[in-house]
C-alpha cells in the first residue's frame, strides 16, 4: 500500500472546562491520499473543525490538549513538531481556508500585503516580484481588475471576493494539501457554487489534495471523492461518495441523507433526526448516537461500537446494522 | 481618492471643534460670575477702600451688563486678547506662553516613556494571559495606577537626587541651555508622571490585545506560517492600535492636568504651578485665561487623536 499524504491515527483532542477536560475529538483516524479529495461531514460540535485545526496545530494552545494520536505528513509526525517546523509547513505544504471570509482577513492590511506575506515567508519573494505574483494569484482565483483590487482593504470586497482572496493566499505557495473548513457556509448559494467550482479547478491545476469540511451534504456530494461522517467527536462512517449516498450504513448517515430537502418531495414537513447532538460534557457510555437512534438495541448502550468494514472502501461504527445488511446481501 | 477622503475628515473634525471652543470660552467667562459675593471686592481684597473696589470693578468691566461683558470677552478673545494677570504684571497670553513649554515637554517626555513600555507590557500580558507573567505585569500596572504621585515623587527625589545624585532634585533647565541638562531636569518628574500612565496604558492595551488575539484573522496569520512575533507585532498590534491611540490621547490630556502636583513637588515653572499660585493670589483673570488655553490644547489633542485614528483604521476612512 502506498503511503497516504496525510494520515491521522487515533487522534484525541480535549478542551479544558471548569470541571476538567472534555473530549471533543475521540480516536479519529483518517487518510488523505495524494490528489485525493476527502469530505468530512457532520453537525456543528461533531469535532470536524477541531480535527482540521489540530493538523496544523492552530487550536488554542492554552485550553487544548492532545493526549493521544499521530498525524503523519510525509513520514513526519506533526504532533511532535513545534515552532519552526510547523511554520515551514503551514501555508507552504498544508494551507487552510476558513468559514468566515469576513473575519478571516485582517481589516487594517491591504490584500496585496496579506498575500505577499505568505510569499515572503516561504519563497523569499519581495517587492516587484511579490507584487507581480500577487496580481497573478488574484487573476488565478478570478478576481476581476486584479491590479486595482490588490491595493484594497478587505472591507471593500464582497464575501465571495474575500473568500477568493483567502484561497489566493492559501494556494500562493502551491501547497500539497488544502484544508477547507466550511469554505462556502457563510456565502449565498450562487457564490457557493462559484467557489466550489474554483476550488475544483485549482485542485486539478495545482494537483493538490483537498480536505473539505462541511455540514452540507450537498456540498460534499458535489465535491468529494470519499466521505467521512463524524458524530459527537467520532468517525461513524467512511465511504466513497457514490457508495455513501447509494447505501448509507450508519443510522446517523441515513438520517442525514434523509434530512436533505428535496424539491420533488410531496412530504409536508422536512425530515429531521429527533433529538440533538450531545454536548462534549455529556457522558454516553455506549454508542453516542444511541439516544437518537430508531434502531437502537440494548447492547448499543452498553459499550462503544467499533469501526467495522462493510464493503470495499466503506466502513461504519454500527455492528447491528452491518449484521442486518450482511444477512440481506448474503 | 484616499487623500481626498482624509482631507474631508480632517476638515469636518476641525469644524466640529469650533462650537466646543466657543462653549469653553463661555464657561471660562462664567467662572467670574460664579464666584460667590462681589468679584470686585474679592479681587481687591477685604481691606480695600470703596474707591479701590470701584476701580477694580471698572477695570474688569464688571459695571456693565452681563451680556455686554460676555460680548466684550468674546470680542477680545477673537483678537487674541486673553486678558491680563492682576499679579504678574503680564498679559495672560505671555504668562502662559512662558510656562507652556515646561508643561508640554514634561507631558511629552512622560508619554514617550509611557507608550513603548505600556504597549509592551500590555501586549505581553495579553499574549501570556492567565499565566504568572500576566499576573505579574498586571500587578505592576495596578501599583502604577494606585500609588499617589506625590509620595513616589518624594521617594524618587530621595533615591535619585539625594542618594545617587543623578538628577537635580528640583528646578527646570530650558532646552536652550543644552539637551542634557534639560533632560536631567525633567527625567525624574516625567518618569513619575509616566508610572500612572504606564499602568493605565498597559491595562488598556491588554484588553485591546485580548480581543484582537481571539479574532479569526490572527488564526489566518498563523495558518500562513508567520512567526508569533509577526503575528502579534504586526497583525494583532495594528488592530489594537486603534484603541491604544484613543487611550494615549486621554493620557496626554491627563498628563497636562496631572502636572499640577508634579510641578509643585519639583518646583518646575510650568502651567500647573502657575495656576496654583494664581488661585492662591486670587488672580482670577489669569485662572480664567489659563483655563481657556488649556481647554484649547485639549481640543487640539483630541483633534490629532481623531486624525491618527483615521490613519490607523482604513474602515473609518471610507465610511
Amino acid at each position: 500500500m502506498i503511503m497516504p499524504l496525510l494520515s491521522v491515527r487515533n487522534l484525541t483532542v480535549q478542551f479544558r472546562v471548569d470541571s476538567g477536560w472534555v473530549t471533543a475529538v475521540d480516536d479519529v483516524s483518517l487518510d488523505v491520499g495524494e490528489g485525493d479529495c476527502v469530505g468530512i461531514v457532520g453537525e456543528s460540535g461533531s469535532g470536524k473543525s477541531v480535527t482540521a485545526l489540530s493538523i496544523l496545530q492552530l487550536h488554542q494552545r492554552a485550553t487544548t490538549r492532545i493526549p493521544s494520536g499521530t498525524i503523519t505528513y510525509q513520514g513526519q509526525d506533526l504532533l511532535r513538531e513545534r515552532g519552526s517546523t510547523m511554520r515551514r509547513i503551514r501555508g507552504s505544504e498544508i494551507a487552510m481556508i476558513f468559514q468566515d471570509p469576513m473575519s478571516s482577513l485582517n481589516p487594517v492590511l491591504t490584500i496585496a500585503d496579506q498575500i505577499s506575506e505568505t510569499l515572503r515567508q516561504h519563497q523569499g519573494l519581495t517587492g516587484v516580484a511579490a507584487r507581480k505574483r500577487v496580481v497573478e494569484l488574484l487573476g488565478l482565483v478570478r478576481i476581476p481588475d486584479a491590479t486595482r483590487r490588490a491595493d484594497d482593504y478587505p472591507h471593500r470586497l464582497s464575501g465571495g471576493m474575500r473568500q477568493r482572496v483567502m484561497i489566493a493566499m492559501a494556494i500562493a505557495c502551491k501547497p500539497r494539501l488544502l484544508i477547507a473548513d466550511e469554505p462556502t457556509t457563510a456565502l449565498d448559494v450562487t457564490i457557493q457554487a462559484q467557489i466550489l467550482e474554483l476550488l475544483r479547478d485549482l485542485r486539478k491545476e495545482l494537483k493538490m489534495s483537498v480536505m473539505l469540511i462541511s455540514h452540507d451534504l450537498g456540498v460534499i456530494a458535489e465535491f468529494a471523492q470519499s466521505v467521512i461522517v463524524m458524530y459527537a467527536g467520532r468517525v461513524v462512517e467512511e465511504a466513497p461518495v457514490a457508495q455513501l449516498f447509494r447505501r448509507p450504513v450508519h443510522p446517523y448517515t441515513v438520517g442525514l441523507i434523509a434530512a436533505v430537502p428535496k424539491l420533488d418531495s410531496d412530504a409536508p414537513r422536512l425530515a429531521t433526526i429527533a433529538g440533538r447532538i450531545p454536548g462534549p460534557q455529556e457522558i454516553i457510555v455506549g454508542c453516542r448516537f444511541s439516544p437518537r437512534c430508531a434502531l437502537v438495541q440494548p447492547r448499543c448502550r452498553d459499550e462503544p461500537p467499533l469501526m467495522q468494514p462493510v464493503s470495499d472502501g466503506q466502513s461504519a461504527r454500527c455492528p447491528p446494522r452491518i449484521l442486518v445488511l450482511g444477512e440481506r446481501h448474503g | 481618492m484616499e487623500e481626498v477622503a482624509l482631507i474631508r475628515i480632517v476638515a469636518v473634525k476641525f469644524l466640529q471643534a469650533v462650537p466646543v471652543i466657543l462653549i469653553i470660552s463661555i464657561l471660562a467667562f462664567l467662572l467670574l460670575s460664579l464666584l460667590p459675593g462681589d468679584p470686585a471686592l474679592i479681587i481687591a481684597g477685604e481691606q480695600a477702600s470703596p474707591a479701590a473696589v470701584e476701580q477694580v470693578r471698572r477695570q474688569l468691566g464688571l459695571d456693565r451688563s452681563f451680556l455686554e461683558q460676555l460680548g466684550i470677552w468674546l470680542f477680545n478673545l477673537a483678537q487674541g486678547n486673553f486678558g491680563s494677570s492682576l499679579v504678574l504684571n503680564q498679559s495672560v497670553l505671555s504668562a502662559v506662553a512662558e510656562r507652556l513649554p515646561v508643561t508640554l515637554s514634561l507631558a511629552a517626555l512622560s508619554i514617550s516613556f509611557t507608550i513603548p513600555v505600556g504597549v509592551l507590557l500590555g501586549s505581553v500580558a495579553a499574549y501570556f494571559r492567565r499565566t504568572w507573567i500576566d499576573s505579574a505585569v498586571m500587578t505592576v500596572a495596578l501599583l502604577g495606577v494606585s500609588i499617589p504621585a506625590f509620595w513616589i515623587a518624594i521617594l524618587g527625589v530621595i533615591l535619585f537626587s539625594v542618594q545617587l545624585g543623578w538628577v537635580p532634585s528640583s528646578g527646570f533647565t530650558p532646552i536652550s541651555q543644552g539637551v542634557g541638562p534639560w533632560f536631567a531636569s525633567l527625567a525624574l518628574p516625567a518618569l513619575i508622571l509616566s508610572l500612572f500612565q504606564i499602568g493605565f496604558l498597559a491595562r488598556m492595551t491588554r484588553s485591546a490585545m485580548l480581543d484582537v488575539l481571539g479574532q479569526d484573522y490572527i488564526r489566518t496569520a498563523r495558518a500562513k506560517g508567520l512567526s508569533e512575533w509577526r503575528t502579534v507585532g504586526k497583525h494583532a498590534l495594528r488592530n489594537a492600535l486603534i484603541l491604544i491611540i484613543t487611550a494615549t490621547g486621554i493620557l496626554l490630556s491627563a498628563a497636562i492636568g496631572g502636572s499640577v502636583i508634579i510641578e509643585q513637588v519639583f518646583a518646575l515653572p510650568g502651567i500647573g504651578r502657575m495656576v496654583v499660585q494664581a488661585i492662591l493670589a486670587r488672580d482670577y483673570p489669569l485662572v480664567q485665561g489659563t483655563m481657556l488655553i488649556l481647554g484649547f490644547t485639549f481640543v487640539m489633542i483630541n483633534l490629532i487623536v481623531d486624525i491618527l485614528y483615521t490613519l490607523a483604521d482604513p474602515r473609518v476612512r471610507h465610511d
